[in-house]
């Protein structure tokens, strides 16, 4: 794997964050973050869509008409969605209730329209997927740290193994219920944020 | 890049064929897994309010396909309270409904289906337990569950929700296995076949007379435990399974 | 009249799209820097729920859902279940219907198009759009409701970008930490916003 290529899938990680840094994707992101469970799914479901969308839109660069260009780039995606719609539906039925409409709206994820509009369509198949692997995996490690932390503090649990004890069920964990809630996630986004910036300087305003 | 008319054209169509090909195999395909899955999510959660299954257990499909070969599943028409036989119980039609009116409906559901159905849990011949399907308006949403009575058709032996869209964390508590377990043993019918049971403000004192048909109410969530109390009221008095749940006390 | 006022308060306030959903966050963060614009967007978001959720809604009842296409009377149509298509019509209905509302208002309100047409083009991808359509799949809605649904939860959005605007006009000028400022301290009082809408819930 030689530099440039190594870059461009390594960047997305961190200083590259399309969730902290390029401010791409947070719609969905938030919502699904109350347990790993949920998390990790739609983690998966998203780097598959970013990658597969990427490599779809990378190989048809050449005769993708100006015009249509759009509408092309959103047709490729939501059928990737469906695809992970369906077998989600049909392999983990508990999840897909869990996840609800959240899988749906991959659709109009920005870090997947972004990535396609503003790197596969001008890039090789390669990088492409390297591209949108990285995205994913950066989208990813957001989302998991996220989840991370609103689980084990707001549920003392971790992937629904019990870590801390809560009072409701007999132990000393007073669980705090503004994790759980939406205030929580924007709270812990921005700590992520800032900690990003304060170890890449050059980030700051 | 040439753009012309023809190959814009071109291109759409081509990408439109082979995206409605990778969706409908899909689709198609995975189609009876999922109706597979949804089955067993339904008969999970009957399972459930039957006690037959722990809340916070989930059981294999093969598990509950064997669990479930104990419930005798019939239809019965709610007008007349009659077990209905000739109709299958996967081809209850849910459009064949009556509409409600105003007085007549208490837990807001506009119109009721004409025919539901009910589950039993037989031991030696002998009706243990019966599942009856509920739903009504909560706050924000429309809940849906299953109310279980115990062999005397009085009293409660279970009540689960499945489907609710209250708020979490305060009405939301209602599908919580700690809230639904205050319900059993209560009484829910009188011996005239009245509803009775109801959900209080605050906690119910263990001293009133009454106490056996009340539920702590959940603090904070007054209006959805309203809500609850005229579900079960309705779907348990003469417009819902009354009449059915009367011909099963009287030994029909 | 008691379901209207609870719908209005789920909409709005307790199941806001923007603060307890985060849906629309993108365009929430990028835009919310002038009360003006943030503005301009949220009566374009409205517009845009109001019309989409209930064309998706015929949709959906007369030709997607199971059993929808029993109105043609062909027996073999009656049985179609295409859900599984909604949500690429959903995106389609939502990416055409803002074309044309585009053209329209330039064609026949240009006063108007100056002032919302720069935001109409963002809204075809603002997952509020797709998950307010969603939304209204998933809860089963029926016409009359999803009317209702998409013009209170449009509200709700453009209610919260408009604070939240407001708010970031006066944190131009405040001493956060180095490393907050910008998007960090936005993310921030999305919080602070988000629960002070949660208070509703209580109710």
């Amino acid at each position: 794997m030689n530099p440039t290529m190594k870059k461009t899938f390594i960047e997305p990680f961190m200083q590259n964050n399309p969730v902290a840094v390029q401010i791409l994707g947070i719609c969905s992101a938030l919502a699904v973050t109350t347990n790993l469970r949920t998390a990790l799914t739609m983690c998966l479901a998203v780097t598959f869509v970013t990658t597969f969308s990427n490599i779809g839109v990378s190989i048809i660069r050449k005769i993708i008409p100006g015009s249509i260009r759009m509408i092309v780039e959103m047709t490729i995606i939501a059928t990737l969605v469906i695809l992970v719609d369906q077998l989600i539906k049909a392999f983990s039925y508990n999840l897909s209730k869990e996840l609800s409409v959240f899988v749906g709206l991959i659709i109009t994820n920005c870090i997947v329209m972004g990535r396609a509009e503003a790197f596969a369509i001008k890039n090789n198949v390669l990088e492409s997927s390297l591209d949108g692997l990285g995205n994913g995996i950066g989208y990813s490690i957001v989302l998991l740290t996220v989840a991370f932390f609103r689980e084990l503090f707001g549920f003392g649990t971790l992937f629904g193994f019990t870590i801390l004890k809560t009072v409701n069920n007999g132990g000393w964990y007073v669980p705090n219920g503004l994790l759980v809630l939406s205030p929580g996630a924007f709270f812990l986004i921005g700590f992520f944020i800032w900690l990003v910036k304060i170890r890449y300087k050059e980030l700051m305003e | 890049m040439k753009d012309s008319i023809f190959k814009t054209f071109a291109v759409a169509f081509g990408l439109c064929i082979v995206c409605s090909v990778i969706v409908s195999v899909a689709a198609v395909s995975l189609k009876p897994k999922q109706d597979e899955n949804k089955q067993l999510d339904k008969q999970i959660n009957i399972l459930r309010a039957a006690g037959l299954v722990d809340a916070k257990e989930s059981p294999n499909a093969a598990q509950v396909k064997d669990l479930f070969s104990q419930i005798e599943s019939v239809v019965v028409n709610i007008e007349t309270g009659d077990a209905v036989a000739d109709v299958d119980t996967q081809n209850v039609d849910p459009k064949n409904v009556t509409k409600l009116p105003k007085d007549q409906d208490p837990a807001g559901i506009g119109s009721r289906p004409n025919e539901a159905v009910v589950y039993l849990v037989k031991e030696n011949g002998v009706i243990q337990t019966i599942v009856l399907p509920v739903f009504g308006r909560g706050l924000w949403s429309t809940m849906y569950g299953f109310i279980a009575l115990k062999g005397d058709f009085k009293t409660v032996a279970n009540l689960t929700f499945y489907d609710q869209l209250e708020t979490a964390g305060l009405g939301g508590e209602i599908a919580n296995p700690k809230w639904t377990q205050k319900w059993i043993d209560k009484t829910a019918v009188d011996d005239s076949g009245k509803p009775v049971i109801k959900v209080i403000k605050g906690n119910v004192d263990p001293a009133s007379p009454n106490a056996n048909e009340q539920v702590d109410g959940i603090s904070g969530a007054t209006l959805t435990g309203n809500g609850v109390t005229k579900t079960v009221e309705y779907w348990l008095g003469e417009n819902g399974f009354g009449p059915y749940l009367n011909k099963l006390r009287s030994g029909n | 009249m008691e379901h209207i006022a609870s719908m209005f308060v789920q909409a709005v306030f307790t199941q806001n799209l923007a603060l307890s959903l985060f849906l629309g966050m993108c365009t929430f963060l990028a835009v919310s820097k002038k009360v003006e614009t943030a503005l301009g967007l949220g009566i374009a978001v409205i517009v845009v729920q109001g019309i989409t959720i209930p064309l998706n809604n015929l949709i959906m009842t007369y030709i997607l859902k199971e059993g929808a296409l029993s109105w043609t009377g062909i027996a073999s149509l009656a049985q179609l279940d295409l859900s599984f298509l909604s949500f690429i019509t959903f995106i389609g209905v939502i990416a055409a219907s803002v074309q044309i509302l585009e053209m329209t208002l330039d064609r026949f309100f240009p006063p108007l198009y100056n002032a919302l047409g720069i935001f109409l083009p963002l809204i075809t991808v603002n997952c509020a759009i797709m998950g307010g359509s969603l939304f209204m799949e998933q809860r089963d809605y029926n016409f009359a409701d999803s009317c209702l649904y998409g013009f209170f939860s449009g509200i709700g959005w453009a209610l919260a970008i408009l604070l939240f605007a407001g708010i970031r006009e006066k944190l131009e000028y405040s001493h956060s930490p180095k490393g907050l400022r910008g998007l960090g301290i936005a993310f921030m009082t999305a919080g602070l916003l988000a629960m002070a809408f949660m208070t509703f819930s209580g109710m």
